[in-house]
């Protein structure tokens, strides 16, 4: 228990997190610099995009502030594209030169519904139980969004 | 090959152009142009179908494709999930040997290029079958790409007007498959059952029209097409639809439809409205899949760890258009013959049996294999396997007509008593019938019986009228109860009548 805590508060103590971090094969600082944002940079959000972006995600941007969050977001995610990646493979992840790992085909697991079905809130006949099938969400009035058709 | 799964699928792709069988192909524009200015000023150019398959086949494995879970026809609901299949947090996929070998071996039998490096992605939707919210495919680069299957199909009523086509294979690849739902209207609430576990061929088929040589028209998806006879009503239905939409100066709209059987055509489909953004990422849970070949093949690495292409082309059966060509070579029957013995599961081998055991020609044992004993199995509704008569007894009979132990009308009759089981063999049949061939000596006393009653017959033979003798014969062969020997009655009644 008490190495735990000694742990923990070592963690917190900054000098121990610069320690770690002068071993760190991570830069300190960028190495490259993010451009200013520019007007140019700023993609326009339709409302027909969020629209689409909520069924998509069954999401509710909800208001204003939340449009507005999505804008910057997608402002901040857009400087990606001035990486320069010309000539260079893309990592679709860091494990991508280990082996993948193959299974013999023999059944070991399952016979467990109890165990899941319990986790469902509602069970009929051992069947999950979910609301109908995907129904057309309704065409909503976006009242938070400014006049229909305008960009944000 | 082959919704709702052991979650391991393989999947193909293959556009076709269908044009010469579909009828409405021309009849559309002819209707049409005579009806509206969108027709003429297409020219009188017919409209032609561009169809691309995407076929769903379960593969057949004991586990499924990602988890060790038990695959299964008809299992209780929910019993052949893991906490995978479940989606459960911190689960992983881990692939199943079997199922790579199994997608590997059905892109060699379609002359597919295999992929020694292929790569899952996952695909996103929301639906209450799928808790994870993304099923894992292989989108970008598949197991098995560029194949080619080709067919003959009968063009007429006949067996022999038969043409040969080409399929291209866009690719294979390895799909998780979903859960099922069932929707309870009434209640208006789906049930889920994720043992993935149907068994079944689901086709979705992409319908365009255009004219040749001009860009592909707009295309529209059917989905869940579960057999070939709809497959085929879905697109003949498709195509004219989007035919007369277009002669009338209309457009298609891209969108996915249902097939519905009960009014023979395609309706939209409600709950999937509007463009489909599977937003498809890598997936990052499962590297890259290599595959080998046994030049390639790493040493010192646990066999169970390795798929060889090459040990994988050695154990594919052989397929069924070198199956046929062999058959037609080997036993000189005919090519739709060949078609029946390799269609129906088993025949091949029954036949292949009887040959053996009988010095009589194929070409006479196929009649027999394929209209009486296929014929027998269909009215009784019978699998080969289940034929009550052996191989070795159709083989028995063969010879016996063959060695002239009895005449082609008794062995139908040997025939029919086998058809009702027992154990008696043709040969006991025949002792016991009294069906045996008579001998010169038995024929001679019902020959002179006939000549003696049928003087008409007799005095047209002797004028010269030779017809007639057939007539004589078949008494013979009456009298008989179809124990003559048709050559011998004619020498013999010849000789009776001097001729």
């Amino acid at each position: 228990m008490w190495v735990q805590k000694t742990i923990a508060k070592c963690w917190r103590t900054a000098g121990f997190t610069r320690f770690l971090s002068s071993q760190s094969k991570v830069p300190q600082n960028p190495t490259w610099r993010i451009e200013p944002e520019t007007e140019a940079q700023d993609s326009h959000v339709t409302p027909e995009l969020i629209d689409h972006l909520e069924r998509l995600a069954l999401v509710d941007f909800r208001n204003q502030e939340g449009v507005q969050r999505l804008q910057s977001a997608v402002n901040f995610a857009n400087q990606l594209h001035h990486v320069n990646t010309d000539g260079i493979e893309p990592l679709d992840s860091v494990l991508e030169d280990r082996a993948l790992y193959i299974r013999g085909d023999e059944v070991t697991s399952g016979n467990c519904s109890e165990i899941l079905l319990q986790k469902a809130k509602s069970v009929v006949e051992d069947y999950f139980v979910a609301p109908p099938g995907n129904i057309p969400l309704p065409q909503k009035e976006n009242e938070y969004l400014s006049t229909k058709g305008e960009d944000i | 090959m082959l919704q709702v799964s052991c979650g391991g699928c393989a999947l193909l792709l293959g556009p076709s152009v269908r044009s010469s069988q579909l009828c409405y192909v021309g009849r559309g524009w002819r209707t049409a142009s005579t009806a509206c200015k969108h027709a003429r000023d297409t020219g009188s150019l017919p409209w032609e179908g561009v169809v691309g398959l995407e076929v769903h086949a379960q593969i057949n494995s004991a586990s499924k494709l990602f988890s060790s879970s038990q695959v299964k026809f008809a299992a209780p609901p929910n019993s052949t999930v893991s906490f995978f299949d479940a989606s459960l947090p911190g689960t992983l996929p881990t692939l199943n040997k079997r199922c790579i070998e199994a997608a590997v071996m059905t892109g060699l039998a379609l002359n597919c290029a295999i992929n020694k490096k292929s790569l899952f992605d996952r695909k996103h939707y929301f639906y209450a079958d799928l808790p994870a919210g993304y099923q894992i495919t292989q989108q970008r680069l598949p197991i098995a790409v560029n194949g080619l299957l080709t067919y003959r199909y009968p063009t007429g009523k006949k067996w022999s007007d038969m043409v040969t086509k080409c399929v291209r294979i866009k690719q294979i690849q390895l799909e998780q498959d979903s859960g099922k739902s069932l929707h309870d209207d009434f209640m208006r609430q789906t049930l889920i059952d994720l043992n993935r576990a149907e068994g079944q061929l689901r086709v979705d088929a992409n319908i365009s029209v255009h004219h040749p040589g001009e860009p592909y028209g707009v295309r529209t998806e059917v989905k869940n097409i579960n057999s070939a006879r709809f497959l085929a009503r879905a697109i003949d239905y498709e195509i004219k639809r989007q035919t007369d939409i277009l002669n009338n100066g209309g457009i298609v709209q891209n969108e996915t439809r249902a097939f519905d059987y009960k009014l023979g055509a395609t309706i939209p489909m409600r709950d999937k409205e509007g463009k489909q953004d599977y937003r498809f990422m890598p997936e990052p849970n499962l590297p890259p899949l290599i595959l080998y070949d046994s030049k390639t093949l790493p040493r010192n690495i646990d066999a169970g760890q390795v798929i060889n292409i090459d040990l994988i082309k050695e154990m594919l059966p052989e397929l069924p258009n070198i199956t046929r060509e062999r058959l037609v070579e080997e036993y000189g029957i005919l090519p739709e013959h060949s078609f029946v013995l390799v269609n129906e599961d088993g025949l091949k081998e029954y036949f292949e049996a009887v040959v053996k055991m009988t010095t009589a020609d194929p070409k006479k044992i196929i009649g027999w294999v394929i209209k009486n004993l296929l014929g027998y199995l269909r009215q009784e509704n019978l699998t080969i396997k289940q034929s009550l008569i052996t191989p070795s007894a159709l083989a028995e009979l063969v010879t016996l007509l063959e060695n002239k132990v009895i005449s082609s009308s008794a062995a139908q009759q040997v025939f029919q008593e086998l058809c009702k089981g027992g154990n008696k063999t043709p040969t006991l049949i025949v002792k016991e019938k009294k069906l045996g061939l008579l001998d010169s000596e038995q024929l001679e006393g019902i020959c002179q019986k006939i000549v003696d009653e049928h003087d008409e017959e007799v005095a047209a033979i002797r004028k010269g009228n030779l017809k007639v003798m057939n007539k004589l014969i078949g008494l013979v062969q009456k009298a008989s109860k179809g124990r003559t020997d048709p050559a011998l009655a004619k020498t013999i009644l010849e000789k009776k009548l001097q001729l």
